[in-house]
């Protein structure tokens, strides 16, 4: 009901109101002879209950006291004066008045409370969106800072008795516990990025092919020996968009299918054009992802519900993010064989400098 | 054997430490400054062989400090900056920094730039063949050689290729190759670089798709190595 209201302007509300008043009013009138007016009192009476689940307090107010004006000059005799002639009646005329007020402000007590109950459980669900967050990124966050603290400890305090092997592993996880901290921390600056809502492309021109051999590299570099398959349309145009945050989208989904396709993981990206839309597509050959969630994972924060790999649930909110502000698409499906499938497409001037070759 | 002098302009604690271990452990010698007022006193001073200048000073921008410097400091200055500042180093490489590093660097990287903005500033064009492994650049024959067999390029493609190397190890933004090459009115023309960036790739890299001497730097402009 609540939402009903916030449908209906507040001009219409009165004229709602007043309108399902007179309009049984009139009709009450008309069939007075047959209605005694103490039965006419309840159909009124009827039509201020109503009145007040569907719209705001003053209307409602109005709708009564008119309602209650209404009864007395229409209805109780003698008609078409306010005069009262009978106690009984002004007893009766007295009660409808209250009665109508006390069932306006009744109904307007139990909306509020619905309202107020309504917010707290937003409250309650931003409160469980927040503790997610915390959850996710103290545990992203403090295992590479453990895992540093830790490494440093060993190296400063067992000086002696390390042996050589076992000194470089300690140094190489600290390598790689700092390399994952920046990750983070690149990954919740671009998201802050896009909440400030500041977020505008810097659009340049773009070659493709380019982008994608630099962005597997930079993959394969920091996460190991994953083959990753590329597939650039020879003939694929220059596209104006911003590099660095297209870089990010391609490497967000490429880290996410590296990250979450056990064993060894058949990746494949391609990059077409059709028609001023850049299309790329990158495939996966692991587990895919459950129906039922397929809609949530571009959501801020959100995991998978059965998942113990590490993440903040941020890379694809960026991927989704950065698409969207050029004025993009992404689009997830699980393929027939097996695997995941993400599609992006972003609209996109394009340039074919073909005829420069013999400059 | 360097013995070079390099002043380090940083207002992290850590970072200066940093920085002075992994360069005197290279030989170098070492003076810091943790604001912008004492970085541009000392260098005025004593001035260093190269300057590592940090954008973010707590007194005044690096960007202040390094037009500061370039109004009489004529060797290199390298610029120390946070991720995703893109705008940040494009804009300190055309007011006249000669590199830049992103922190958090590797050490290896630090070094290398050091070296080569070093090398840059005391021999230019000294030596007219760029040997760069399995590709040579005779700058005074204009020819350019790849596997011992002499490799056609077109007019611009050549003076591109020649920029490079002249640079050598430099980071060169867009703005300053389409200006050099292509004259002033071509700033915002960078699809011409595109293009004849992939041309020159596959004419002089063994796999285009995977480069090893013009490196892309994104969001900033691209990078000549010889290796």
């Amino acid at each position: 009901m609540a939402t009903l209201t916030h449908r209906i302007s507040k001009p219409r509300q009165y004229l709602y109101s007043l309108l399902l008043l007179f309009i049984t009013a009139f009709a009450c009138y008309v069939a007075s002879s047959y209605l005694d007016y103490r039965v006419v009192a309840f159909i009124l009476l009827l039509v201020v209950s109503v009145s007040a689940v569907l719209f705001d307090i003053l209307p409602v107010l109005i709708t009564a006291i008119l309602s209650a004006m209404t009864w007395n000059f229409f209805f109780i005799p003698p008609h078409l004066t306010f005069r009262v002639e009978k106690t009984e009646d002004a007893i009766l005329f007295l009660m409808y008045f209250l009665i109508a007020l006390v069932n306006a402000v009744l109904t307007y007590k139990i909306r509020q409370i619905q309202k107020e109950s309504l917010a707290k459980e937003e409250k309650a669900n931003a409160i469980k969106l927040y503790n997610t967050l915390l959850n996710s990124l103290s545990h992203e966050l403090r295992t590479p800072i453990a895992t540093i603290v830790g490494a440093t400890d060993n190296l400063q305090n067992l000086n002696g008795k390390l042996s050589d092997s076992n000194r470089y592993e300690l140094i190489s996880e600290i390598s790689k516990a700092s390399f994952r901290l920046n990750q983070q921390v690149e990954n919740l600056l671009n998201m802050s990025r896009l909440e400030s809502g500041f977020i505008q492309p810097k659009k340049d021109w773009c070659d493709i092919t380019e982008l994608l051999y630099e962005t597997v590299k930079r993959l394969e570099e920091n996460t190991g020996n994953k083959k990753i398959n590329i597939q650039v349309d020879p003939a694929i145009p220059l596209f104006k968009l911003d590099k660095v945050m297209m870089e990010q989208v391609v490497y967000n989904l490429l880290y996410n299918a590296a990250l979450y396709t056990p064993g060894i993981a058949a990746i494949s990206i391609s990059a077409r054009c059709h028609t001023d839309v850049l299309e790329i597509v990158v495939e996966d050959n692991g587990p895919g992802f459950p129906a039922e969630e397929i809609n949530n994972v571009f959501d801020k924060f959100y995991r998978l519900k059965n998942t113990s790999t590490g993440g903040t649930g941020l890379g694809l909110s960026i991927v989704k993010g950065f698409t969207d502000a050029h004025n993009g698409t992404v689009t997830l499906e699980n393929i027939d064989t097996g695997g995941a499938r993400f599609i992006v497409n972003i609209p996109a001037e394009t340039s074919y400098l073909n005829n420069l070759k013999n400059e | 054997m360097n013995n070079a002098t390099i002043l380090v302009i940083d207002d992290e604690v850590q970072i200066r430490k940093l920085l002075q271990i992994t360069l005197e452990s290279n030989e170098y010698k070492v003076i810091q400054a943790s604001t912008a007022r004492e970085g541009t006193t000392s260098a005025a001073t004593h001035p260093p062989d190269l300057i590592l200048l940090d954008i973010g000073l707590p007194d005044e921008s690096g960007h202040d400090v390094l037009q500061q410097l370039r109004e009489w400091y004529t060797k290199p200055i390298i610029i120390l900056s946070v991720q995703s500042s893109e705008e940040d180093i494009v804009k300190a490489l055309d007011n006249g920094a000669n590199d830049y590093l992103v922190k958090p660097f590797r050490t290896g990287e630090l070094l290398a730039r050091i070296r080569s903005a070093i090398r840059g500033n005391s021999s230019e064009e000294n030596d007219p063949v760029i040997d760069c492994g399995n590709l040579q650049i005779d700058l005074s024959a204009r020819v350019v050689k790849k596997n011992d067999e002499i490799i056609k390029l077109t007019t611009t493609e050549y003076a591109l290729l020649a920029l490079f190397a002249k640079n050598e190890g430099k980071a060169l933004t867009h703005h300053y190759l389409l200006k050099e090459i292509w004259g002033p009115g071509y700033i915002s023309q960078s699809q011409y670089l595109r293009v004849f960036i992939a041309q020159l790739r596959k004419k002089i890299e063994d796999d285009a798709n995977r480069p090893v001497h013009i490196i892309t730097e994104s969001g900033v402009g691209y990078r000549f190595v010889a290796t």
